[in-house]
This record gives C-alpha cells, structure tokens and sequence, in this order.
C-alpha cells in the first residue's frame, strides 16, 4: 500500500497509507487533511482539492494538460504554480509509493 | 396566495407537462419543494413548453446538474444568448435606455476568464484573514446593539447589516451610504409592484447606482493602487478600459452575489433551526460544530435557486436529448435535495457527515467566488450568536421573496433570549 505525505503550508506533515488506485482528493479527506476540502466528491468540478506536487514528484505524477477541465479549473485556483494539480485527478498507485504533495494556504 | 390555499393544489395530479417551476409564487409559498421532489422522482431532466419564462429544461437531480455545470463547452452563459437567469434579469433589454448589462457571470471563456481573474484576488486567504477579526467586530456590535425579548425582523436587523457592511468594506463604499448597496441590490431583482413601482423607477435607480459607482471609480483610477474591488477593476489591464455597461454589469454582479445570498442564509439558518429543535440543542451544546453547520445552512437555504445556460449544440441529459439552442435552468435547490447523492437530503443536520457536498456555490468554471466570504460571514455570526443568546425565536410567519432565482425572505420576526 503506498504512502503519501501531505504538507500543510505551515510545515506541519501528515503520512497517509492509502489502497494503490486511491486518488489524492479522497486520501486526503478520508484522512481530515487540513486545507482539502474536496467539495465536489472528486469529479473534477471545483477546485478544492488543490495541491502543489514536491519538484521530485512532478515529472512521475505529469503535469496538468493544457486546455483539459482540470486545467480550466486551476487558472482561477489562488496561486497557481507549474507543479498546481487537483488531487482528484492523481491517483496514487503503486509507482507513487511516497509522494509529497504541498497543501496551499487556502483554496475556493 | 397564501400558504394554505397553496397546499390545497395537489401537485402528484398537475399532469407534467403543465408544470411550470419557474412560477415564483411557489417559491413565495415555500410549496416548490413538493415540484421538485415529484419532477427528481418521474422526469428528472423535464420540458416545460410553455411559461411566462419561454419554454425551457429543468435539470433537477445533482450528478445531472454537475455534468451541465462543469460542461461549458456545450453549455453556454453568455449573456447575448440568454444569459444565466431564466426570464433575464430586471427589466427587458430592450426597453432600458441603459442597454443590457454585461458581468463575467454571464460570458464565456476567455472573457470570462481575464476578467474572474481580476476580481478573484479579493477572496484570497490573507485577505480573508485580514477581513476575519473586521467582520468579527462588525458582528459583535450589531448583536449587542439588539434589544432582548422585543419583537424585531431579523432580516434587516441582522442579515442585511451584516452582508451590506462586508460588502462596503470590499469596495471601500462610503460607509454612512451603505444600504444604497442594499437596495441596488434588490433592484437588481426588483420589477414593477415587486420592490419598484414602474420600470423608468427602475431605470432612474439603476441609473444613480451607475452615475454613483461611476464617479467612485474615477477618483481611484490612476491613484494609489488600493485593494478594494474597484481599484482592482480600475487598476487591471484586463478591466481598466471596461465599456460602462461591462464596468457597471460587473460590479452588480458582484453586489448581488456579495448581498443577497449570504443575507438569505443568515435568515434561513435562524428559521431552520427553529423548524428543528433538536438541531438548536445540539448547536447550543457543543458550538464547535459551526463550521459544518453553516454548510449545512447553505445547502439547506441554497439561497441561488438556480441557474440557466444555452445549449451551443445538440446534446444528452439524463437520457433526453436538448436541441441546440434550448435553455437549461439547473435547479440547485432541487439537486440539493436529491437523496440518491446527500443521505438523508430532506432532513436539516447540523452535524452532517459530509456537509460540504452541494450544489449552492455551483461547480465548473463559474463557481462561485466569494464562497469563503459567505462561509466566513456565516462561522461568525452564528459564533457570536450562541455567546450572546440562548435562542433565537421565530414568533411569526416569514415573508419569503417573490422570485424563482434569489431563495430568500423580505421580513422575519424574532425575539431574543439571553444567555
């Protein structure tokens, strides 16, 4: 079962081990991460579920793709970076054994 | 019509394709629900052909109403095809010497896009902290300020201080000409014999309210850069040369949104606690659970009933095919009640699982902006609420608004008790 850390924009860490296939929205609520609400139930529909994946992480989890519902989604997100994702759509296999994703100050 | 002649009509035999949602006596009456409960349960994405409104789909169950919200591709909001209210709002286009208003609410990307941009920094996180103990202050002395064990109306009292002083501090209004935010509001919805006597009242008014927000503008323009939301306006590439009607669309929409809808929610938390005891004595009992219960509030007012969109091409809802061109109202308030998504949708639980899962703040590209700001309005009125009183009682009927789009109420009698 891989693990994911979650980062608050404090620093205060929290591992989570989560079933391979788990996405990184429902990890992340089912777990009370601070800062992730995930209003949408993880349909990609809002953007509460928004996280900054770690530079080390970036190239494995993929970037968002220009011009998808994700990426429309994220223009409007509260300080968008390169490495902006929704959770909702990373889904933490396997291969992802250990990610870190950072959690922003705030999100809507 | 009053509540009881209202009950009298029995909605399991309106035959369906005579049912008119949109008639807003039934949102005055407070009978819409038995509509949508009956449209979820036999015709969930249903036609009606004929109404004052023109004919229009009403989507009315919540992964439904999600996949039309999120589908902008398909699903347009601009304004020159109809725009986001079913009937258009205020007076027809076509008889107002202003000409159609124009906000982002009701564009399509990209336009959309710049200009949500501008506006959005506003609402974000050290904002809203800075925002936080300002509000706090504000609440505290519109309480305090309340005479305990008289007969007063909360909704003027209390929820439309609160949201009009938010409101003024957002655009850095003059503060002693607050409520003219208020009632250019309500204009916004207004029409003849509902809150305006004729439409050149109408017309007069809106056109103060330009004239007035006009000139606020033209002292900030060019001067220091401030962060209220007209200097945002004035002070960003993508607005800065706004034509007046964009300039003045824009800043309605966002009175509106800032004004009307946490102002119904401040109200329908107070009545929906007093229709459910034992949700106040579990509030009273452990205040810490606010947070969610102000979702609950939300969802449970879901003071936007609705929004509509224009089909740009033929396309699948719920099994029934909507022509190009066709208008789409997605009901909030219906798909915030639909049971096979929300357990136990019927019911007001201030200490529901999962209370942030509903449809008030729409979802997709133009979900709602200021959602935290309503959220954050609401955690704290009701935090200085529990400090100060025992109960809030409701001692008389609730006049509701006429409308099919804004959920809320004109007058509700209370009297407070203290701690």
């Amino acid at each position: 079962m891989p693990k994911v850390t979650y980062i608050e924009h404090t620093g205060v860490e929290h591992v989570v081990t989560v079933a391979s296939g788990t996405t990184g929205r429902d990890a992340a609520v089912d777990n009370d991460i601070p800062g992730i609400d995930g209003d949408c139930g993880g349909v990609c529909a809002c953007a509460t579920c928004h996280v900054y994946v770690d530079a080390a992480w970036l190239d494995r989890v993929g970037r968002v793709e220009e011009g998808n519902m994700e990426a429309e989604l994220l223009q409007f997100a509260e300080d968008f970076r390169e490495t902006s994702r929704l959770a909702c759509q990373i889904s933490i296999t396997d291969k992802l054994d250990g990610l870190i994703l950072h959690v922003p100050h705030g999100q809507h | 019509m009053s509540v009881n002649q209202a009950i009298k009509t029995d909605v399991s035999k309106i035959p369906l394709d005579e049912m008119d949602v949109s008639d807003p006596v039934l949102f005055q009456n407070d009978t819409i629900g038995e509509y949508f409960t009956r449209l979820r349960a036999e015709d969930p994405v249903h036609y009606c052909a004929k109404s004052p409104n023109g004919p229009y789909w009403s989507v009315t169950k919540f992964n439904d109403i999600v996949r039309v919200d999120t589908d902008h591709k398909v699903f347009s909001s601009d304004a020159a095809r109809g725009g986001i209210v079913l009937g258009g709002l205020g007076v027809p286009t076509e008889a107002s010497a202003m000409g159609g208003l124009e906000m982002f609410i009701a564009m399509d990307p990209p336009k959309h896009d710049e200009q949500r941009k501008v506006v959005s920094p506003i609402v974000a996180p050290h904002n809203l902290e800075t925002l936080e103990p300002i509000i706090r202050a504000r609440a505290a002395e519109i309480l305090d300020s309340l005479p305990i064990g008289e007969e007063i109306d909360w909704v003027d009292r209390v929820s439309i201080e609160l949201t009009t002083m938010t409101l003024a501090t957002l655009f850095d209004f003059p503060w002693d000409e607050r409520r003219k935010l208020t009632r250019w509001s309500d204009m916004v919805t207004a029409s003849p014999g509902n809150g305006v006597d004729s439409w050149e009242q109408w017309q007069q008014e809106m056109m103060e309210c330009g004239l007035y927000f006009k000139n606020l503008w033209d002292q900030r323009v060019g001067g220091e850069q401030k962060h209220d939301l007209i200097s945002m306006l004035a002070g960003s590439p993508a607005t800065a040369n706004m034509p007046f009607q964009e300039f003045l669309g824009n800043l309605i929409l966002l009175i509106v949104g800032g004004n009307d809808t946490t102002r119904s929610s401040i109200s329908g938390g107070v009545l929906a606690l007093n229709q459910h005891p034992e949700e106040y004595a579990k509030l009273m009992k452990d205040p810490s659970i606010i947070p969610g219960m102000v979702s609950e509030i939300i969802r449970w007012q879901t003071p936007i009933t609705s929004m509509m969109r224009t089909a740009l091409c033929d396309a699948e809802v719920g099994g029934k095919t909507i022509r190009e061109g066709d208008k789409v109202v997605m009901w909030y308030l219906s798909g915030n009640r639909d049971g096979e998504v929300i357990e136990r949708a019927d019911e007001f639980l201030v200490d529901r699982k999962n209370p942030r899962q509903h449809l008030s703040f729409g979802f997709g590209i133009h979900r709602c902006v200021g959602n935290r700001v309503a959220e954050l309005q609401l955690r704290i009125i009701w935090e200085e609420i529990v400090k100060r009183f025992s109960r809030i009682e409701v001692v008389g009927e609730p006049v509701r608004s006429l409308s099919h789009v804004i959920h809320g109420f004109t007058r509700m009698p209370v009297k407070l008790h203290a701690r």
